[in-house]
């Protein structure tokens, strides 16, 4: 089975869209969404339906923070420019599509795999993986063989045996990675509509579990509309500034 | 789960016949499968359940680059197995034999150490081309196939550059084999394909002296020696080793990798370019330096050394061969002036690049013996003096570049012939005017970007009048 996983999407239309039909050029089974598919980008209505379309297609999908924020109308712990949007996506979204966002699970498990939105000990204190310890709390706090998250809109993929602390790999973009046997791995994802790693393009990754193998992509998209879209909307205009540095 | 492995046994479809070899790490067993019909044979880790993580990761690594690899100089691969069940590695027998009995016969003779280098270093350039560095190069894990192709084994200890590094911080001890691993090695440092040069310079020169240039260290204190001990240059112990392969091998056997070749194709190109390589102090002495100089040395590199690398994966990008043909006649100048500005381009952004300044000599088919006479010999030094002349500007340190005057009586194919052959990465060369006539003589510009195995930068001048 191919899988396709896409984590914060943050209401980027142009970015989700050039990533589902790259992903549909690659040959995907199954799509998984790693949370915050809003908050921060001016799209939020569309995103939410595209998702609903999708899970109704067989889509995973798990709640990510600025998901239940957004849904719930509460911006407590965020920062100005993240709060305004919080406020703004809470009024665009409808009854519905709030509701759909506040039913999705926190974690996902299937087969060998874990989906979380954050690490994985405490999925609800939406903590980052930013480092070998984060991440060996996150590895050793379940069983799964292979951890998929989000969060830290990076793209990063750690290996543990048991006996050894966690060894960071940053991927390649559209090397396939082999995930031996005899370690757990954790693969954090990129973000589609707001990479912070200093590349601007969108990125996600896609599973193939017969050759047990992982491969990290990134797409370019039509950055000027989303930014225009933010700009449009009267949402705080370093969200549309930093999409095309990506920070 | 795993099941201990017996003659008789089918392992998904692969039948198990005799045990051909126990190792310390792994065991190798002849097997057959009805599709299969060379000879193919499993590699399966010693130990399994064992505390020995070395043996356990090593087997990962092998796993995870062998598949990845394609070629001749690596070991065909057929099946790999689960690693939670029965971990193995179907691949190749390899008809031949490894350079290890070579070490019984050194000192051999320089031209077969010679020859068998050149095999070694175009291998190798073939194995790092693919991303992977081997990290254990030495004369049990080189195999010399019947028809004298080069095999590497054993990739246990092997990085490839954009795959994660297991064996990364498993260790915290140097990872190779005493007498060849690299000073960079013995810092933990495995991000460097240089590295590999190294061990071949190791192996070179043991086949040609008959010892061991850092002898065969047991401790770890005796390992760090080799980075501030230069060894015994090779012709002290057989004096009538060519100045030329000296050089070629102490440059290999340089502490920073930064004073070795950039890329085993480099190596290779001096290899098989003799006359071309630059003769230093390296190449001359004909001893080791003395107490104060290492001393000097020792001081320098506890301080720079041993600084965490990040790996690259593109020296063979970075430093490539480019040949840039030159027609040297009087109504060429614009064009070759216009050659040099392309060539400086190229060099001011690949720093470690190398140039081969090319000029053919157009040969009668009539008068083949041309070159022999005095008038031909004059010619041909002409040309090479015009060549140096042509590339003075560029400001290149010596060692960079390289003159050669082919004698051919087709310029294309001489081209193409020397291109194949010294595995050069990209060609500039001249477009010859826009004229009736060399639309009805075709060109060797077309001919070169049609049939070159490599980029062809074709330099044309933009001419004044409209005709």
């Amino acid at each position: 089975m191919r899988i396709a996983f896409l984590s914060d999407i943050h209401g980027n239309r142009e970015a989700l869209e050039a990533c589902l039909s790259h992903a549909e050029r690659q040959g995907y089974d199954k799509l998984v969404f790693l949370g915050d598919l809003v908050g921060y980008g001016a799209d939020p209505k569309f995103v939410v339906d595209k998702l609903a379309e999708l899970i109704g297609k067989g889509a995973g999908s798990i709640l990510g923070n600025h998901d239940a924020a957004a849904a719930a109308g509460l911006i407590e712990g965020m920062n100005d420019y993240a709060s305004a949007s919080i406020e703004w996506t809470h009024q665009e979204l409808d009854k519905a599509q709030r509701e759909l966002l506040l039913s999705m699970p926190m974690s996902i498990e299937e087969d060998d795999r874990l989906y979380v939105h954050s690490e994985a000990s405490s999925p609800r204190s939406w903590a980052y993986i930013t480092d070998a310890s984060s991440a060996e709390r996150s590895l050793r706090s379940h069983a799964a063989r292979l951890t998929f998250c989000g969060h830290v809109h990076k793209q990063q993929l750690f290996h543990m045996t048991p006996q050894k602390p966690p060894v960071l790999f940053i991927p390649q973009t559209s090397i396939p990675v082999p995930l031996m046997g005899n370690r757990k791995w954790l693969a954090v994802q990129g973000s589609v509509g707001q990479p912070r790693d200093h590349n601007p393009a969108a990125a996600y990754s896609l599973l193939d579990t017969q050759r047990n193998e992982l491969t990290y992509f990134r797409v370019p998209y039509d950055i000027e509309a989303s930014a225009a879209k933010i700009h449009a909307a009267g949402l705080p205009k370093i969200l549309a500034a930093r999409l095309f540095i990506g920070r | 789960m795993k099941q201990a492995l017996e003659t008789g046994t089918l392992i998904d479809g692969f039948l198990i016949g005799e045990k051909l070899h126990v190792g310390g790490m792994a065991s190798l067993w002849s097997v057959t499968r009805p599709d299969i019909d060379t000879p193919i044979v499993m590699k399966v880790p010693t130990i399994m359940d064992g505390e020995d993580a070395e043996v356990i990761v090593g087997f990962e690594m092998e796993m995870m680059i062998l598949p990845r690899l394609a070629g001749p100089h690596v070991p065909r691969v057929f099946g790999v197995g689960d690693y939670a069940s029965q971990p193995y590695i179907v691949m190749e027998y390899i008809d031949g034999q490894s350079l290890f009995p070579l070490l019984e016969q050194s000192p051999l003779p320089a031209d077969q150490v010679i020859a068998l280098a050149i095999r070694i270093a175009n291998a190798l350039r073939d194995l790092h081309r693919q991303n992977v560095i081997h990290f254990d190069l030495k004369p049990s894990n080189i195999m010399q196939r019947k028809n004298g192709e080069i095999t590497f084994i054993d990739f246990g200890l092997s990085r490839h550059l954009q795959l994660p590094d297991l064996l990364e911080e498993e260790f915290h001890i140097p990872m190779g084999t005493g007498p060849y691993i690299s000073p960079e090695q013995v810092l933990q440092n495995r991000s460097d394909s240089r590295s590999d040069l190294f061990s071949l310079g190791v192996i070179l020169y043991h086949l040609v002296t008959g010892q061991r240039p850092f002898g065969f260290p047991q401790s770890a204190n005796g390992l760090r020696r080799r980075l501030w001990r230069d060894p015994i240059p090779p012709r002290q112990h057989i004096r009538d080793i060519p100045m030329w392969f000296q050089e070629v091998i102490l440059r290999c056997l340089e502490p920073d990798p930064e004073r070795r070749y950039p890329t085993a194709a480099q190596l290779a190109f001096d290899l098989q370019n003799p006359g071309q390589v630059q003769i230093t102090d390296r190449g001359e002495r004909l001893k080791a330096d003395g107490f104060f100089s290492v001393l000097k040395r020792r001081m320098g590199f506890a301080a720079t050394m041993g600084a965490p690398h990040q790996p690259d994966n593109s020296a063979w990008l970075n430093a490539p061969i480019v040949v840039v043909a030159i027609d040297l006649t009087e109504e060429s100048n614009a064009l070759a002036q216009a050659l040099r500005m392309h060539a400086a381009n190229v060099l001011a952004r690949l720093p470690g690049a190398r140039l081969a300044c090319v000029n053919v000599l157009k040969q009668n088919r009539l008068t083949m013996s041309y070159a022999l006479d005095d008038e031909g010999r004059n010619l041909h030094i002409q040309r090479l003096v015009e060549l140096k002349e042509w590339a003075r500007p560029l400001g290149l340190a010596r060692e960079k570049m390289t003159f050669h005057v082919l004698e051919h009586v087709d310029p294309a194919a001489a081209l193409l012939e020397y291109t194949r052959s010294n595995h050069v990465d990209h060609i500039l060369l001249g477009a010859q005017g826009t004229g009736a006539l060399r639309r009805f003589m075709g060109s060797v510009s077309s001919q070169i970007v049609a049939e070159a195995p490599c980029s062809v930068t074709v330099v044309r001048v933009a001419e004044d009048k409209a005709e």
